[in-house]
């Protein structure tokens, strides 16, 4: 993985003096509260329900052993033992004191880490397949170009104070596992006619308020040109994107008013007076920045282990769990185990400072000390040999870490709502517990198989709630807790919004509804149909009568008696 | 009146009007107007003997400014709010794309935290809001050493020197 140079920890260390001294004059009544937010916000710094919460940036989700470690020793001794891992493949601690947030960054900036711009109107962490690295259907590695985006954006000083947030995702992959559509931009590393690589270009996707999918604004970009057309197309949009509403500031709706042909042209245009100036991309700089990310030095004879299938033959619970949670590898003998973070009893993505320091050791010992975190609020370990599958799932199963329900009804994305988050409407992780004591039963979530259910606590929609199979949004009607479903959305290669099933349901029978829509599907599927294929397939309405059956008799007898 | 300038403090004898009304006679000295003001009165504006300046907001397209460019010894940018970022954008163009040489001064919301994005987009002068202690602000020029992209400010991309 990518190591500091001594300008990259420079950088770093300098940051967290510079923050120190603003959040002294803060704490000194020199700064106000106005000119002290955007300061702390541009290093992850929120003032939440109970507490500041502070999200440390974990690029492209990836961690090393020791990294993983500080960051149970952080949640140790600032907060109170625990982190919660974020959609955007980010570490949030929900606890720390604002005082202490220099000390907490110097200790991450001791293992190359940092909270910089990981909020406010900047751009933001930047996200990535997680299987990026070792997946099979990967035209290229994404996360060097990952590093020289981070690289370019940080302190960036024309785009640090953008009308709104900014947020990159990157693919290398033929199936985009990192949303790449819903964000303002999306980069897929493809190959073109000549054989070359490089990036298809996607504008203005984006969940929140007003959830769009990002538009092609060009087909095949030559890597050195990667930096040059990034800043032309964020230059058009700080000079242009609305900044009298922050609910219209967001690129998706400058390119939505401009139109996508006119905006690519308004790129284009900037583009051409700056393509070939200092922004340039050196490949001597891709080149090294590549190297980094070099593959480790994999065991050849790996795949002529036989215990793996001995195990897998004698232990269904282990099965189970290879089944749900341990993906291929394009090494043969290797695989990428998925780490449930969704145990039935825990809140959806949190993880303790037990199972960090464990999970730390067991990288350590079977995964080349790496550990990926996931836009689903997971981690992955990359690169496990096929012989030690049952030892390290024995570990896991022993830290509560094996819960055999990837891709399943209970591996819910679930953003942190009332219970922590000073924005939301309404609670998520009482939701997450409520469906996951309504559907404890292992066989009937394998039966059910692969849903993906997304809640936020607010319409900003950090829980991605547009693109879950099934969406659910909190409400707040007259202060009670509502919940507004949708269903059919997806933020894979088949994007799509979710459709709204209809009003508000109360905050109690949200998993019964849930049950409601899960037996429609299963009444209407045809062979192996997922839910996303059948509601695709039967459309919405089938739904919406199960869910709202009084309602629709009454509309009936109203219809019928104009006739 | 005292600005920084060039990164210290220094006198500074330059007139700002915000609003100028119709009959109103401006006094001699260098002078910033608005630029809406300039579109209007080029031709008396041309005739002083003194030094000019206008000044940008946000909404001025700097490609209109840019076509005056050569009568302006300063151009001031506007800054609002110190969260409204646009005037970062104006000075990048003037600067690398119009290639302005006069003084480039940030006015309004000017504070110390924001000085360093500002002198990296080739402002080189700053008249910190009045409340603001301008011998603390000069610390903001030297807080981060290392600039990791190539800017309005003539620095290489960090990677030049790996
Ligand atoms: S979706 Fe709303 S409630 Fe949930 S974390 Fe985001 S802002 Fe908070």
């Amino acid at each position: 993985m990518y190591q500091y140079d001594k300008y990259d920890q420079k950088i770093v260390d300098e940051r967290v003096e510079q923050f120190r001294d603003q959040t002294r004059r803060y704490l000194a009544g020199e700064l106000s509260e106005d000119e002290f937010r955007p300061l702390r916000l541009m290093n992850g710094l929120y003032i939440q329900t109970h507490a500041p919460m502070l999200r440390v940036d974990i690029p492209y989700g990836l961690l090393s052993s020791r990294q993983l470690r500080m960051l149970a020793h952080i949640s140790r001794k600032y907060d109170k033992c625990y982190g919660h891992i974020s959609t955007r493949q980010n570490i949030q601690y929900n606890w720390p004191k604002l005082e202490t947030v220099p000390d907490i960054l110097a200790d991450l900036a001791s293992v190359q880490m940092h909270a910089i711009q990981s909020s406010g109107n900047c751009i933001r962490n930047i996200t990535s397949d997680q299987f990026a690295g070792v997946a099979e259907d990967e035209v290229e590695d994404p996360r060097p170009y990952c590093e020289i985006l981070r690289q370019w954006s940080t302190f960036h000083p024309e785009f640090a104070y953008l009308p709104r947030k900014f947020k990159f995702a990157v693919s290398g992959a033929t199936h985009d596992r990192a949303a790449v559509q819903v964000h303002d931009i999306g980069l897929y590393l493809v190959r073109n006619e000549a054989g070359e690589v490089g990036f298809k270009v996607l504008v203005g996707g984006g969940l929140g308020r007003t959830p769009v999918i990002g538009k092609v604004i060009r087909e095949f970009l030559e890597k050195k040109h990667m930096l040059s057309y990034m800043e032309a197309i964020l230059r058009v949009y700080n000079r242009f994107g609305r900044r009298d509403n922050i609910y219209k500031a967001r690129i998706k709706i400058l390119v939505n008013a401009t139109g996508i042909e006119k905006f690519a042209e308004m790129v284009e245009a900037e583009w051409s007076y700056i393509k070939d100036s200092a922004l340039l991309l050196d490949q001597k700089e891709i080149d090294r920045v590549r190297a980094q990310f070099a593959p480790p030095e994999y065991d050849k004879d790996a795949a002529a282990d036989s215990t793996f299938d001995d195990h897998l033959a004698s232990n269904q619970a282990f099965a189970a769990w290879v089944d749900r949670n341990v993906k291929t590898h394009k090494v043969s003998g290797y695989r990428a185990v998925v780490v449930s973070l969704k145990a039935p009893t825990i809140a959806p993505g949190d993880v303790t400072d037990v199972q960090m320091d464990r999970l730390a050791d067991l990288i350590d010992e079977y995964s080349f000390s790496e550990i990926v975190t996931t836009h689903d609020q997971n981690f992955i370990m990359p690169h496990v040999k096929q012989a030690d599958l049952f030892p390290l799932w024995e570990s896991l199963v022993e830290q509560d870490l094996a819960t055999p329900n990837i891709g399943l009804l209970t591996d819910i994305i679930c953003c942190p709502g009332l219970d922590f988050c000073s924005l939301a409407n309404a609670g998520s992780i009482p939701i997450a517990k409520q469906i996951n004591e309504k559907f404890n039963d292992m066989d009937y979530l394998h039966d059910i198989g692969d849903i993906k259910i997304k809640m936020s606590g607010c319409m900003n929609a950090c829980g991605h709630h547009h693109v879950g199979h099934i969406g659910i949004l909190g409400v707040d009607k007259k202060g009670v807790e509502f919940y507004q479903l949708t269903l059919g959305g997806s933020a894979e290669n088949d994007v799509s919004l979710g459709d709204r099933l209809g009003r508000g349901i109360e905050k109690e029978k949200v998993a019964d509804t849930i049950g409601q829509l899960l037996d429609v599907y299963v009444e209407q599927r045809e062979e192996q149909e997922s839910f996303l294929e059948t509601y695709r397939r039967i459309g919405i309405e089938p739904f919406k009568e199960r869910v709202y059956p009084k309602k629709n008799l009454e509309e009936k007898v109203v219809a019928s008696a104009n006739y | 009146m005292q600005i920084i300038k060039d990164k210290k403090i220094v006198d500074d004898n330059w007139q700002r009007f915000v609003e100028i009304t119709a009959d109103e006679i401006l006094p001699t000295g260098d002078i910033i107007v608005p630029f809406a003001y300039w579109l209007d009165n080029k031709k008396v504006l041309l005739q002083r003997d003194s030094r000019l300046g206008v000044c940008i907001d946000g909404d001025d397209e700097t490609e209109e400014v840019a076509k005056d460019i050569e009568h302006f010894d300063l151009i001031a940018l506007d800054f609002p709010a110190f969260t409204d970022g646009r005037a970062y954008s104006h000075a990048c163009l003037l600067r690398e794309r119009y290639h302005f040489q006069g003084e480039l001064r940030a006015v309004g919301d000017v504070l110390r935290d924001q000085l360093f994005y500002m002198q990296r987009c080739g402002i080189d002068s700053f008249q910190l809001r009045e409340d603001k202690d301008m011998e603390d602000a000069l610390n903001a020029f030297t807080e981060i050493s290392v600039k990791y992209q190539s800017a309005a400010d003539g620095a290489e991309p960090v990677y030049k020197y790996r």
